[in-house]
């Protein structure tokens, strides 16, 4: 099928003209669907899409997901932790407010969802979803806005402090027919707050589905923003995700990505540095294997001068596992002062796995300090036999390096509860192919004389 | 007891250990002393259990064939390598490593694992006995110590591990004086009726310390002289070369 019969098909089934959605929107979305239909899905030909062929994925079938799917709360406390504070849940891609959890209320915070501003003629929706120049990214990002219905709004007042972080789950349910689940969520930190946020995707079932999701996040002067992802999405996900943010003078935002989940995850973070003196760490770790892809596309641009950036991401490959960490650094001519880091490293378990590694620095200003570094190794064999001579048998020898190197990442993750989370879910995860490692072993062991 | 017979080594067709014969009983602590290049870690190695050597020849310790045994089934029945260049482990916590390694040699000796409270004692009594910084405690195996912490980290592991044929592989390298000593009076600590122990040391200053009961002199990849503690003292005084030229005349008289 053609980019634009998949348009077209998609825009038919997701855009019922019965809708009653406000007329900015109907011509919001009017234009990212000619957009799509004129410019089509990327290819591999595209820097930041060449190492995923989208061919199946886009051939996929998929149907724009309707809401009113259920979940029972019980599988969804299996899914994810209970941190304490506001929890969102979507159900493939709409509020489900029974499982959600509101909170006492907080001064100055606001927490809406998209779906039910669409409808109380909200002045802020419009910039949201269309910044006036019909101009997309790529056919994923008109996509989005021709087909979300709905997402988290956040806002946090100026100065307001949110204590308990807020959680925003991404669940996907089992449906023969493959399921699209488009959200656009949007955060705005006003100058001067604080907040955490937690994402967390997750699914049951076995049939695929496909969720294409946006998080729009605007960190103002001098707030301060911590952002985790969490993707444990069902095995048969295809998962594309983007976090977009910009930074205001004096900001901080940082996010930790842990992709373990679904069949195809690409996890995009771009962040826009527009005031002086704003900093932002990006961390992620991926763990693809079996016939898993683990893309995590990452751009910091540099606008304002004397900001500080910081990417570091890490991952372990196994069996046939395929991860890219597609780096780049933008500084702009006026970005002068910049200090600017990137560092990836890489465990490769299984000669099947593959890696693609690829920074990319534009640098248009001389006054910056711009270091990148990126390894590509396997398990210290001297550290395992080290441990084997203490009685730590070989499976268990790689599962602790392994989990050592993994460890890294989840240690910087700062609320306790959280990083227990992930911590279970990263050992458990990682112990699923170590354990298969020692079934072979021990297969071995049995035909030997 | 321990039987090494006749063992060869090679490590891509190059022979490194050349028909080493070797009887240590229990409680004996035997040296083995020699040049550079003689083949001392490459039988500390072998004993471990590293990969890549093609070995031929015995090793029966206590009835076992130590040779068909991985790594860590050795550290079950018994056996402890003290490594001359002790692995940093980042990432994984020196006492969570400790209490694993012990729980897997417990396992392999059919032993209850130990609980934590039960543990944290022993532990706190072995790191006293190697007068050991507590801030090691918390942090990755040997990752950023000293040489000497590193040292005091291997004889702390092997107080804890209870071995009963422990091999110290130039335990004494990279120590200074006072080093030396705390990390001697922890194995001195370990030496018992039942534990043998064999040192391996290029220089005789160690010995000052831990007191042979033998010493051999290995040179070109077999023991050419085994004799008391008075041994590694003479051979202080003139030299591996001028032993290993006497010992090659003994040699070709006999012949």
């Amino acid at each position: 099928m053609s980019s634009t019969a998949i348009a077209t098909r998609l825009r038919d089934l997701g855009q019922p003209a019965d809708r009653g959605e406000p007329e900015w929107l109907v011509r919001s979305r009017a234009s990212a669907f000619s957009w799509l239909a004129e410019h089509g899905f990327p290819t591999q030909k595209n820097e930041a899409w060449r190492y995923l062929r989208l061919g199946p994925i886009i051939d996929g079938e998929f149907r724009p997901s309707r809401p009113g799917n259920d979940l029972s709360a019980q599988i969804v406390n299996q899914l994810v932790p209970d941190l304490g504070g506001p929890r969102l849940v979507f159900v493939d891609g709409h509020l489900h407010t029974g499982l959600c959890t509101f909170g006492e209320d907080v001064q100055g915070l606001t927490i809406a969802s998209i779906a039910s501003l669409l409808t109380t003629r909200s002045n802020v929706l419009p910039a949201f979803f269309d910044d006036g120049d019909h101009e997309y990214r790529d056919g994923f990002a008109a996509l989005n806005v021709g087909l979300a219905g709905d997402g988290a709004f956040i806002a946090i007042a100026a100065g307001v402090i949110v204590e308990q972080p807020i959680q925003i789950v991404y669940c996907s349910t089992d449906d023969l027919q493959p399921v699209l689940s488009t959200t656009r969520s949007c955060v705005v930190a006003e100058p001067g707050s604080r907040v955490v946020l937690v994402e967390t995707h997750v699914g049951v079932g076995v049939n695929p589905s496909f969720a294409n999701n946006v998080t729009r996040i605007d960190v103002g002067q001098n707030a301060q923003v911590e952002h985790h992802m969490i993707q444990n999405a069902a095995p048969q996900a295809v998962q594309f995700g983007v976090l977009d943010v910009t930074q205001g003078a004096n900001s901080h935002f940082s996010s930790n990505a842990f992709s373990l989940g679904a069949s195809v995850a690409r996890h995009e973070v771009r962040v826009r540095l527009d005031g002086e003196a704003a900093d932002v760490t990006l961390a992620g770790l991926y763990l693809p294997s079996g016939s898993q892809h683990h893309d995590n596309p990452v751009t910091v641009e540099h606008v304002a001068p004397g900001c500080t950036s910081r990417q570091i991401y890490n991952g372990v490959l196994d069996e046939q596992g395929h991860g890219v960490f597609n780096g780049r650094i933008i500084v702009q001519p006026s970005a002068n002062g910049t200090d600017a880091t990137q560092s990836n490293r890489n465990l490769v378990l299984s000669d099947r796995a593959e890696i693609d590694t690829r920074p990319r620095l534009e640098i248009l200003t001389d006054d910056v300090t711009c270091a990148h570094g990126v390894t590509v190794g396997r398990l210290d064999e001297d550290a395992i036999f080290y441990l084997r001579t203490r009685g730590i048998a070989e499976p268990m020898a790689r599962s602790m390096l392994t989990m050592a190197f993994a460890n890294e990442m989840v240690q910087r993750v700062e609320n306790v509860s959280l990083r227990s989370w992930v911590e279970h879910v990263v050992s458990q995860r990682l112990d699923s192919s170590t354990r298969l490692a020692a079934g072979v072993d021990a297969d071995t062991a049995e035909v030997a004389p | 007891m321990l039987y090494i017979n006749n063992l060869t080594a090679s490590i891509g067709g190059r022979k490194i250990l050349d028909g080493l014969d070797l009887t240590i009983n229990p409680g004996e602590v035997h040296a083995i002393m020699g040049p550079n290049g003689a083949g001392k870690s490459t039988l500390a190695n072998v004993l471990g259990g590293r990969d890549g050597y093609e070995v031929t020849g015995s090793i029966t310790y206590n009835g076992l064939d130590l040779l068909s045994l991985k790594p860590e089934e050795r550290a079950g029945a018994g056996l402890f390598l003290a490594f001359q260049y002790p692995v940093e482990i980042p990432g994984v916590g020196n006492l969570y490593f400790l209490r694993t390694a012990m729980n897997s040699v417990r396992r392999l000796r059919g032993l209850d694992e130990i609980g934590v409270s039960d543990f944290l004692a022993m532990a706190e009594a072995a790191m006293e006995s190697v007068e050991m910084d507590r801030s090691l405690k918390n942090r990755s195996v040997n990752d950023g110590f000293s040489g000497g912490e590193k040292k005091r980290n291997e004889i702390l592991q092997m107080a804890m591990l209870e071995p009963t044929l422990a091999v110290l592989d130039e335990t004494d390298s990279g120590l200074d004086i006072d080093a030396l000593r705390i990390v001697a009076n922890g194995v001195n600590a370990l030496r018992s009726t039942t534990r043998s122990m064999l040192v391996i040391t290029h220089y005789q200053r160690l010995l000052g310390y831990i007191v042979p009961d033998r010493v051999h002199v290995l040179a070109g990849g077999r023991i050419i002289r085994s004799g008391g503690k008075e041994l590694a003292v003479e051979l202080e005084a003139s030299g591996y070369t001028e032993t290993v030229a006497r010992a090659a005349a003994v040699a070709g008289t006999a012949r």
